[in-house]
């Protein structure tokens, strides 16, 4: 039988972070993706401008380069704000950065460039007439984006969401790196003081195949959601 | 030289880019490419052979290959990385191989995990090409009386490397991107030169936005080489 060492109940919280950190990365990258999207496809040179230099930059540099810059970088850019606040106007405030929310922040941060290209393609895929038809019924242009714009575009964008949370999932390991208690964490603690290594890095590389797997079925029934009426696929 | 009273001009006065720190960098950076290179180089070797076995009919070749790819392409590359660089020492009597003195060091087990993955990932990417081969070219080789192996290597082959030549290249910036992980296992590498220029002057700012800037021209290059491969093998399926 396996034996953790007294390390299940730290293992299980440690998959638990995983999850909930990927999860709310997600949700994140999905928000800054339509915005960059958005940007992408506006007429204001400036926006456009602004959205592709973040495309680019983010998908030029490793995630684990970008995520050390806006870690440590990030305390020290509020330690140098709350000084200043103390200098000027004597609030004596002190934030330290909660290594959760920088790794939601910089995971969400970096996936937002992949899924902003991603969304750009699929909201181009979309057919014109079918917007203008929604016009045409009198439909505000919110409602044009909740019930035809939105859906239609998701059709095209799910292979490629589905794509960026697989990678998405698996940087989630680097959080380990800059001191996030995650499953790889813990695994990694574990294997060096009791120097069994296999004992607890196949157990989590064996979670993180199944956490794939079923989005793998969830993203599948999506796809057949999302392709009603288009027959086939 | 010219160059050395430029560069010692440029750096005069600055606290954290000195020559010095400089120089870890130009380490880091000949580390990182090393990394990147040989692995590369290997896992497009290992790649060829196992998309050929992934393509096959038999499902005894094909399935073990695909159970391989698709656990290394689910798990995260640490995990892989620490599976091999920390299981190594346990492996039965590896300590008196020869083999030894090279896997004590951090750089060979992190070639081997980078191998391992890289490949994997190569493999369904030639597979796909493999299996976009069109009939008809299979069929014409068929009638010429080409054997399977001689259909493979004269017609298959060829046209599949040039079809995965864009998703190749995707995947050689991933690879240098990935190559980042080996500073979590002491290697200096580009990001472990930065962290320790970090560490050293606590200077986040300088230390990760000049390592930042180096990852992005070398992943314009790579993107630029792959577009002019792209442009002399792709020509003939250009639109005329």
């Amino acid at each position: 039988m396996l034996d953790l060492q007294g390390y299940g109940p730290r293992l299980i919280e440690g998959a638990g972070v995983t999850l909930s950190l990927a999860l709310l990365s997600l949700l994140l990258a999905i928000v800054l993706g339509l915005l960059t999207a958005s940007a992408k496809m506006s007429r204001n040179w400036l926006l456009h401008k602004f959205a592709t230099l973040y495309t680019t930059v983010i998908r030029g540099v490793p995630d684990l380069v970008l995520m050390m810059l806006l870690f440590f970088g990030g305390q020290m850019a509020l330690n140098v704000a709350t000084d200043a606040l103390y200098d000027r106007f004597g609030v004596d405030w002190y934030i330290n950065l909660n290594a959760f929310a920088a790794g939601v922040i910089t995971i969400g941060f970096i996936f937002g460039a992949y899924m902003g290209e991603t969304f750009r393609g699929a909201f181009l895929a979309v057919d014109e007439g079918q917007i203008e038809a929604g016009r045409a019924y009198g439909m505000s242009d919110w409602l044009v984006f909740r019930r035809i714009r939105f859906p239609l575009m998701m059709r095209h964008a799910l292979p490629g969401l589905s794509n960026n949370w697989m990678v998405l999932l698996k940087t989630t390991a680097l959080v380990s790196v800059i001191g996030l208690s995650d499953m790889v964490r813990v695994a990694a603690e574990a294997s060096r003081a009791t120097h069994e290594p296999f004992v607890f890095l196949i157990p989590v590389a064996l979670i993180y195949l199944a956490i794939a797997s079923v989005s793998e079925l969830i993203f599948a029934r999506l796809q057949k959601r999302y392709n009603v009426g288009f027959g086939g696929h | 030289m010219e160059l050395t009273t430029w560069l010692t001009d440029l750096l005069d006065g600055n606290l954290i880019f000195t020559p010095q720190t400089l120089g870890y960098y130009w380490d880091g950076l000949v580390t990182t490419s090393q990394l990147v290179f040989l692995s590369l180089l290997a896992g497009l070797v290992l790649a060829i052979p196992l998309a050929i076995g992934r393509s096959s009919r038999h499902r005894w070749i094909s399935l073990p290959i695909y159970v391989y790819t698709y656990v290394f392409r689910g798990t995260p590359l640490l995990i892989q990385l620490y599976i091999i660089y920390y299981g190594v020492v346990f492996v039965d009597g590896i300590q008196e191989s020869i083999f030894w003195p090279l896997l004590r060091e951090a750089f060979y087990p992190a070639l081997i995990a980078f191998t391992l993955n890289t490949a994997a990932y190569t493999t369904e990417i030639f597979r796909g090409a493999i299996k976009a081969t069109s009939r008809g070219e299979i069929e014409a080789a068929r009638a010429y009386g080409m054997s399977n192996a001689l259909t493979m290597r004269r017609i298959v082959l060829p046209s599949a490397f040039r079809r995965a030549l864009p998703a190749y290249g995707n995947e050689v910036i991933f690879m240098l991107h990935a190559s980042a992980i080996a500073s979590v296992v002491t290697l200096m590498d580009l990001t472990g030169a930065a962290r320790f220029v970090y560490a050293r002057f606590y200077a986040p700012f300088e230390a990760f936005l000049f390592v930042a800037a180096i990852y992005l021209c070398l992943t314009f290059a790579i993107l630029y080489f792959f577009r002019f491969l792209e442009k002399r093998l792709l020509a003939h399926l250009k639109p005329a």
